[in-house]
């Protein structure tokens, strides 16, 4: 009746065959993600690395009467076309507040114009002939040279890809996100401990439950309309400034907030609820003090994730009106601003190439914060995570 | 005084006012204790009410004020408002101190309070939705008013940079501004039709992998370095696909003897693909994980090869779940805006060649808001139009792929017995 | 075990005598040849199906099987008891090598049927399980039709080629499991519509269409309505005409009503291994007397 293995055996060959591909393709397709994780972190540290060097020079500075009218007599004419204009520029006003450099004559390392950056990098060559000669003279006795980029770190933008830094779009992001966990934080916590330890299971709970999956599905820049149309035409916040940014970002972060919260509040188990009711607490003073604390590590996880999530949002900032150029850093939250990722997108749009490196060194700090973030919400997760 | 000192003078006055009504009706309720009557509620609560009863009421009346003085352009005197809000406070301060009794229950009252404030918090989804909808509708409307409905749905050429020359009245022969979206549509319909083809196989695949066949050494390692491709933000890969990928689809067509545009829609498509696969692979991952192991092991009993169970067995299983998940991928591509901005083209074109230029609904909405328009004119509104239908097209595809995880739930709670 | 001896083995039950039958091998001494039950049922012509030698298990550090030695005769139905965590599914699982799904799993000993060692290099586990079909504790038909899930393996294993052998051996295999008048007229209607009980006949249909020579029966009755129960337990009575049925049950009336051999396990030992009516009946060991006598459970 029955088959012996050896026939059953040659009968499975090629099903066994046909197993094994399926095991090689789908493990071929994770392999895949991941190599793809691997080329384009690499292709970002390829091209973002040299944002963090500069070209700088040694010259010998003359602050005098001469420098103070014409910034550019300051130094030799030979060099004067390898040095960036950001540092001609400032050159009066550094005499003005510092008088005993009047007369002196100083050799310091000065940053160089981009041109200068680009051709020691080995990227292009846009120099004239001549001053070419005198910046591989200046190489080979050590005048000239790629040092780290201070001024990356430093400086708003500019419009001279030596002086443009992400410093500016630092402090706005910080801004942003400020505003962004103030509104949000609390509101989707309440929001969360209402929907899992208040709210009566009726038609308008329901109605907030699905509302709250769908507003989590809604594409970014929806958002960014609703922050123009509502809080920008119609409550007159300014616009492009931290304030409406904030705002915007706060609503689209909420239902992450809410969701992992009540994720959070979930887990705890219903015996700690039974117990802390049994000693005769009320429903606020169960939630306070012994549904929260137990929590507290779920919701700061989901929280900093919610902030990471928002702190990459590009979309909605764009439409109201975040991607402004911002050359001086402002900690308020009322000016013009602008966040990392708007600054990442302006300098990709840059056609002067030296802002290519200032776009993927930009994003490697943008993913530096974020990978740091997600780290510490795993780390937070990990150290506090409780079974019951 | 400028407004923003008035502002901290009035909130200092309140927290002075709340921390006097708190210290007053606590020494009170403290007292009332002293004698040995039993009381209601601690003093704590007593005190927490009064210095609430003050500053509540003063606080919602200044907001309300303030509201009906911005919005309603109600002419009311800031001076006149803050101060009938303190006065408020002083009367708050005096009823909370007059309820310091032994029959109120002030515990009570409190978590009345709390209750509602959170229930209000939880309303703000609510008017968030609301905030969207309405906003959108409204100036969407506006755009029909100035331009047909039927074209715009229709029309084949999209050109609303001459809005501006038909609104001073200088539309000189066929320079008229166009609204026919379906250019618009076809390009983003494209992209996601690309994202799509990169993103379900090897989304599904890897989660396929990781349940099914992976060790657990492996699948430790897997999940971060997925959590990490989700966490990278889409301006990033907007970065990458411009730079590396559209340069390299072009030379890849090059050697094929094609032409292909810089910002063809086949790099935005892949790279948006990329982006797309841990959203994917997470969700699969979840819904396979969770159909029942006794449906794998029923399989494997009866000399099923492994492959062939997840085929037959595990996917058909999880089909509901996979299939919304990729529901919620289509709609996430839909309106994915970075990515498409940076390396898909401008210019509105019907075409089926993904090596050509092509621009989608995003990219529009963000090109007719980021230029020196006036809010009101038909290029700037138009943005809301697009937005609108954008807002319909991912409300549906979510409210579908929610209904068919209900399904897939429901179905294996029953399975279970 | 034809109905008479059942309800003759049910009055020995109820009056608490032993048969004379019963007593006739009776001895203290331990088992001679390790792995043949201490007393031969004679009812039955037995041949030997699956010989099992020193089987032992650990699932990681913990040992679950010790030295496991039984065998066991086609065309019969050996039932396994004991208290719950004694290893009785446990060695189930081993006769299919179910417990290769779990990756902590060691096993240690000889399982052997039709000459082959099954837990051998070169066996095919998939081979081996077309030949050791399995029913569960819960039903679990696909999220097929009827109709699929009976032809769903049949189908995979190339045993049909034509529509209509197809059609016969589906309704071959569901009037085997005594399901066809209740299902023939809604076959293509997902499995899952029917109740617990059909759903078990289902799965025991699946299991048989497949033509195997074994089928493990993992407490199939646990979860089902006493009717369904006495169906099911029907359904084995006459199929072990075709195949030989191994079957965990922590009921022992059940053991008693339709095994023709009994083992009886205790923390990963088998303590006795027996005709069912000398277990029942008389026990040699202490720890069965107290198991069965209910003591502890």
């Amino acid at each position: 009746m029955s088959q012996s293995f050896e026939e059953i055996s040659a009968q499975l060959k090629k099903r066994h065959r046909r197993s094994a591909r399926m095991k090689w393709m789908t493990m071929g397709a994770l392999i895949l993600s991941a190599a793809f994780l691997v080329v384009f972190i690499s292709d970002m540290v390829v091209r973002g690395w040299p944002a963090f060097q500069q070209a700088q020079i040694q010259v010998e500075v003359s602050y005098d009467e001469q420098s103070q009218k014409l910034p550019l007599a300051a130094v030799d004419e030979d060099v004067r076309p390898l040095i960036s204009r950001g540092f001609f520029r400032p050159l009066p006003r550094k005499m003005e507040d510092n008088p005993a450099l009047m007369g002196t004559t100083q050799t310091q390392w000065v940053i160089a114009d981009s041109r200068v950056d680009q051709y020691l990098k080995g990227n292009e060559d846009r120099l004239r002939p001549a001053d070419k000669e005198t910046l591989e003279n200046l190489v080979e006795e050590g005048r000239a040279d790629l040092k780290f980029n201070t001024t990356f770190f430093t400086t708003g933008d500019s419009k001279m890809p030596e002086m443009a830094g992400i410093a500016s779009a630092a402090i706005g992001t910080v801004m942003t996100m400020l505003v962004t966990m103030a509104v949000c934080f609390p509101i989707g916590v309440m929001t969360a401990v209402y929907l899992e330890e208040f709210a009566p299971d009726n038609k308008l709970t329901q109605i907030i439950e699905i509302n709250i999956n769908n507003l989590a599905a809604v594409p970014s820049i929806l958002f960014g309309l609703l922050g123009l149309a509502i809080y920008i035409s119609f409550f007159g916040v300014p616009r492009s400034s931290p304030l409406v940014g904030g705002l915007t970002l706060a609503l689209m972060t909420l239902p992450v907030i809410i969701i992992s919260t009540r994720a959070a509040l979930r887990s705890v188990p219903d015996s700690i609820r039974h117990a802390a009711f049994g000693v005769g607490c009320s429903r606020w003073q169960v939630v306070r003090d012994h549904v929260l604390p137990v929590s507290l590590p779920g919701i700061l996880t989901g929280s900093i994730i919610g902030l990471a999530q928002a702190m990459g949002e590009t979309a909605p900032l764009i439409i109201v009106g975040m991607v402004a150029f911002i050359p001086d850093a402002s900690f308020s939250i009322t000016g013009a601003s602008t966040v990392m990722p708007a600054q990442i997108f302006t300098w990709a749009s840059e056609p002067n190439s030296a802002f290519a490196e200032k776009t993927a060194g930009g994003i490697l700090v943008l993913l530096a914060v974020l990978i740091f973030l997600n780290a510490l919400a795993v780390w937070l997760r990990n150290k506090f995570e409780r079974r019951w | 005084m400028p407004m923003n000192i008035v502002f901290l003078l009035f909130c200092a006055v309140l927290v002075v006012m709340g921390g006097i009504a708190f210290v007053l009706s606590r020494a009170k309720a403290t007292r009332v204790r002293a004698t040995g009557m039993a009381m209601h509620a601690q003093p704590d609560q007593y005190a927490w009410f009064a210095a609430l009863a003050t500053a509540g009421p003063a606080l919602l009346v200044s907001a309300l004020g303030a509201f009906a003085l911005l919005l309603m352009g109600a002419e009311i005197p800031t001076f006149y408002l803050l101060a009938a809000s303190l006065v408020i406070a002083l009367i708050g301060l005096i009823m909370g101190l007059n309820k310091v009794r032994p029959e109120f229950h002030a515990r009570r009252a409190i978590e009345g309070v709390i209750r509602k404030l959170l229930a209000v918090a939880a309303m703000i989804s609510i008017l968030t939705t609301l905030g969207i909808l309405l906003s959108i509708i409204s100036e969407a409307l506006r755009f029909f008013q100035l331009h047909s409905f039927w074209d715009f749905v229709t029309g084949t050429t999209w050109n609303p940079g001459a809005s501006f020359l038909s609104a001073a009245g200088r539309a000189e022969g066929g320079s008229a501004a166009q609204f026919g979206s379906i250019p618009l549509f076809a390009g983003t319909f494209m992209i996601t039709l690309i994202a799509m083809l990169v993103a379900i196989p090897f989304g599904l695949g890897a989660a396929i992998y990781m349940v099914e066949f992976a060790p657990m050494r492996v699948r430790k390692a897997a999940k971060p370095v997925i959590e990490v491709l989700a966490g990278i933000p889409t301006v990033v890969y907007g970065v990458f696909a411009a730079l590396t990928v559209a340069p390299l689809v072009v030379d890849i067509a090059g050697l094929f003897g094609l032409d292909a545009s810089y910002s063809n829609a086949l790099a935005p498509g892949l790279v948006m693909g990329i982006m797309i696969i841990p959203f994917i692979s997470s969700l699969s991952d979840d819904v396979i994980n969770s159909v029942p192991n006794s449906l794998r092991e029923g399989a494997l009993a009866l000399g099923i090869t492994k492959s062939e169970m997840v085929r037959n067995v595990v996917v058909p299983a999880a089909a509901p779940g996979i299939i919304s998940a990729s529901l919620l991928a289509v709609s996430r591509a839909l309106g994915e805006t970075m990515i498409v901005v940076m390396a898909a083209g401008m210019r509105p074109n019907l075409t089926a060649n993904p090596l050509e230029d092509m621009t989608t609904v995003t990219v529009s909405i963000v090109a007719a808001l980021t230029g020196d328009q006036e809010f009101e004119s038909a290029q700037t509104l138009s943005a809301f139009a697009l937005g609108l239908v954008l807002f319909i097209v991912t409300l549906t595809l979510n409210v579908v792929s929610v209904f068919m995880i209900r399904r897939f739930r429901e179905k294996y709670r029953v399975n279970n017995l | 075990m034809n109905d008479t001896t059942l309800q003759n083995f049910q009055t020995q039950q109820d009056s608490s005598t032993a048969s004379e039958e019963a007593v006739r091998h009776y001895s203290d001494a331990p088992t001679p040849d390790k792995g043949q039950p201490v007393t031969r049922n004679e009812s039955i012509e037995e041949n030997l199906s699956v010989r099992v030698r020193d089987l032992s298990l650990w699932y990681g550090e913990h040992q679950a099987l010790n030295d496991i030695s039984i065998d066991i005769f086609a065309n019969t139905v050996t039932a396994l008891i004991g208290p719950s965590g004694c290893g009785k599914s446990t060695f189930l699982r081993c006769l299919n090598r179910m417990n290769d799904l779990i990756s902590s799993v060691r096993i240690k000993g000889l399982v052997e049927m039709d000459g082959h060692d099954v837990n051998a290099r070169g066996m095919d586990e998939v081979a081996l399980r077309r030949r050791v079909g399995m029913v569960f504790q819960k039903p679990n038909p696909f999220p097929k039709s009827i109709y699929e899930n009976v032809a769903y393996a049949p189908r995979m294993h190339d045993m049909v080629s034509r529509k209509a052998d197809q059609d016969e051996l589906v309704e071959r295999a569901l009037r085997d499991a005594g399901l066809w008048s209740e299902v023939k007229d809604k076959l293509h209607e997902p499995g899952t519509s029917l109740s617990g009980g059909q759903q078990q006949r289902l799965c025991i249909a699946r299991a048989i269409a497949v033509r195997p020579d074994i089928i493990l029966m993992d407490e199939p009755t646990s979860a089902l309505d006493p009717i369904s129960t006495a169906t099911i337990e029907d359904l084995m009575d006459k199929l072990k005409k075709d195949f030989t049925i191994v079957t965990v049950t922590h009921n022992m009336q059940q053991a008693a009503r339709v095994a023709d051999y009994t083992a009886f396990f205790h923390l990963g030992d088998m303590i006795e291994y027996n005709a069912t009516k000398q277990m029942f009946a008389n026990p040699h060991t202490k720890k069965a007397e107290d198991y069965i006598t209910g003591r502890y459970g």
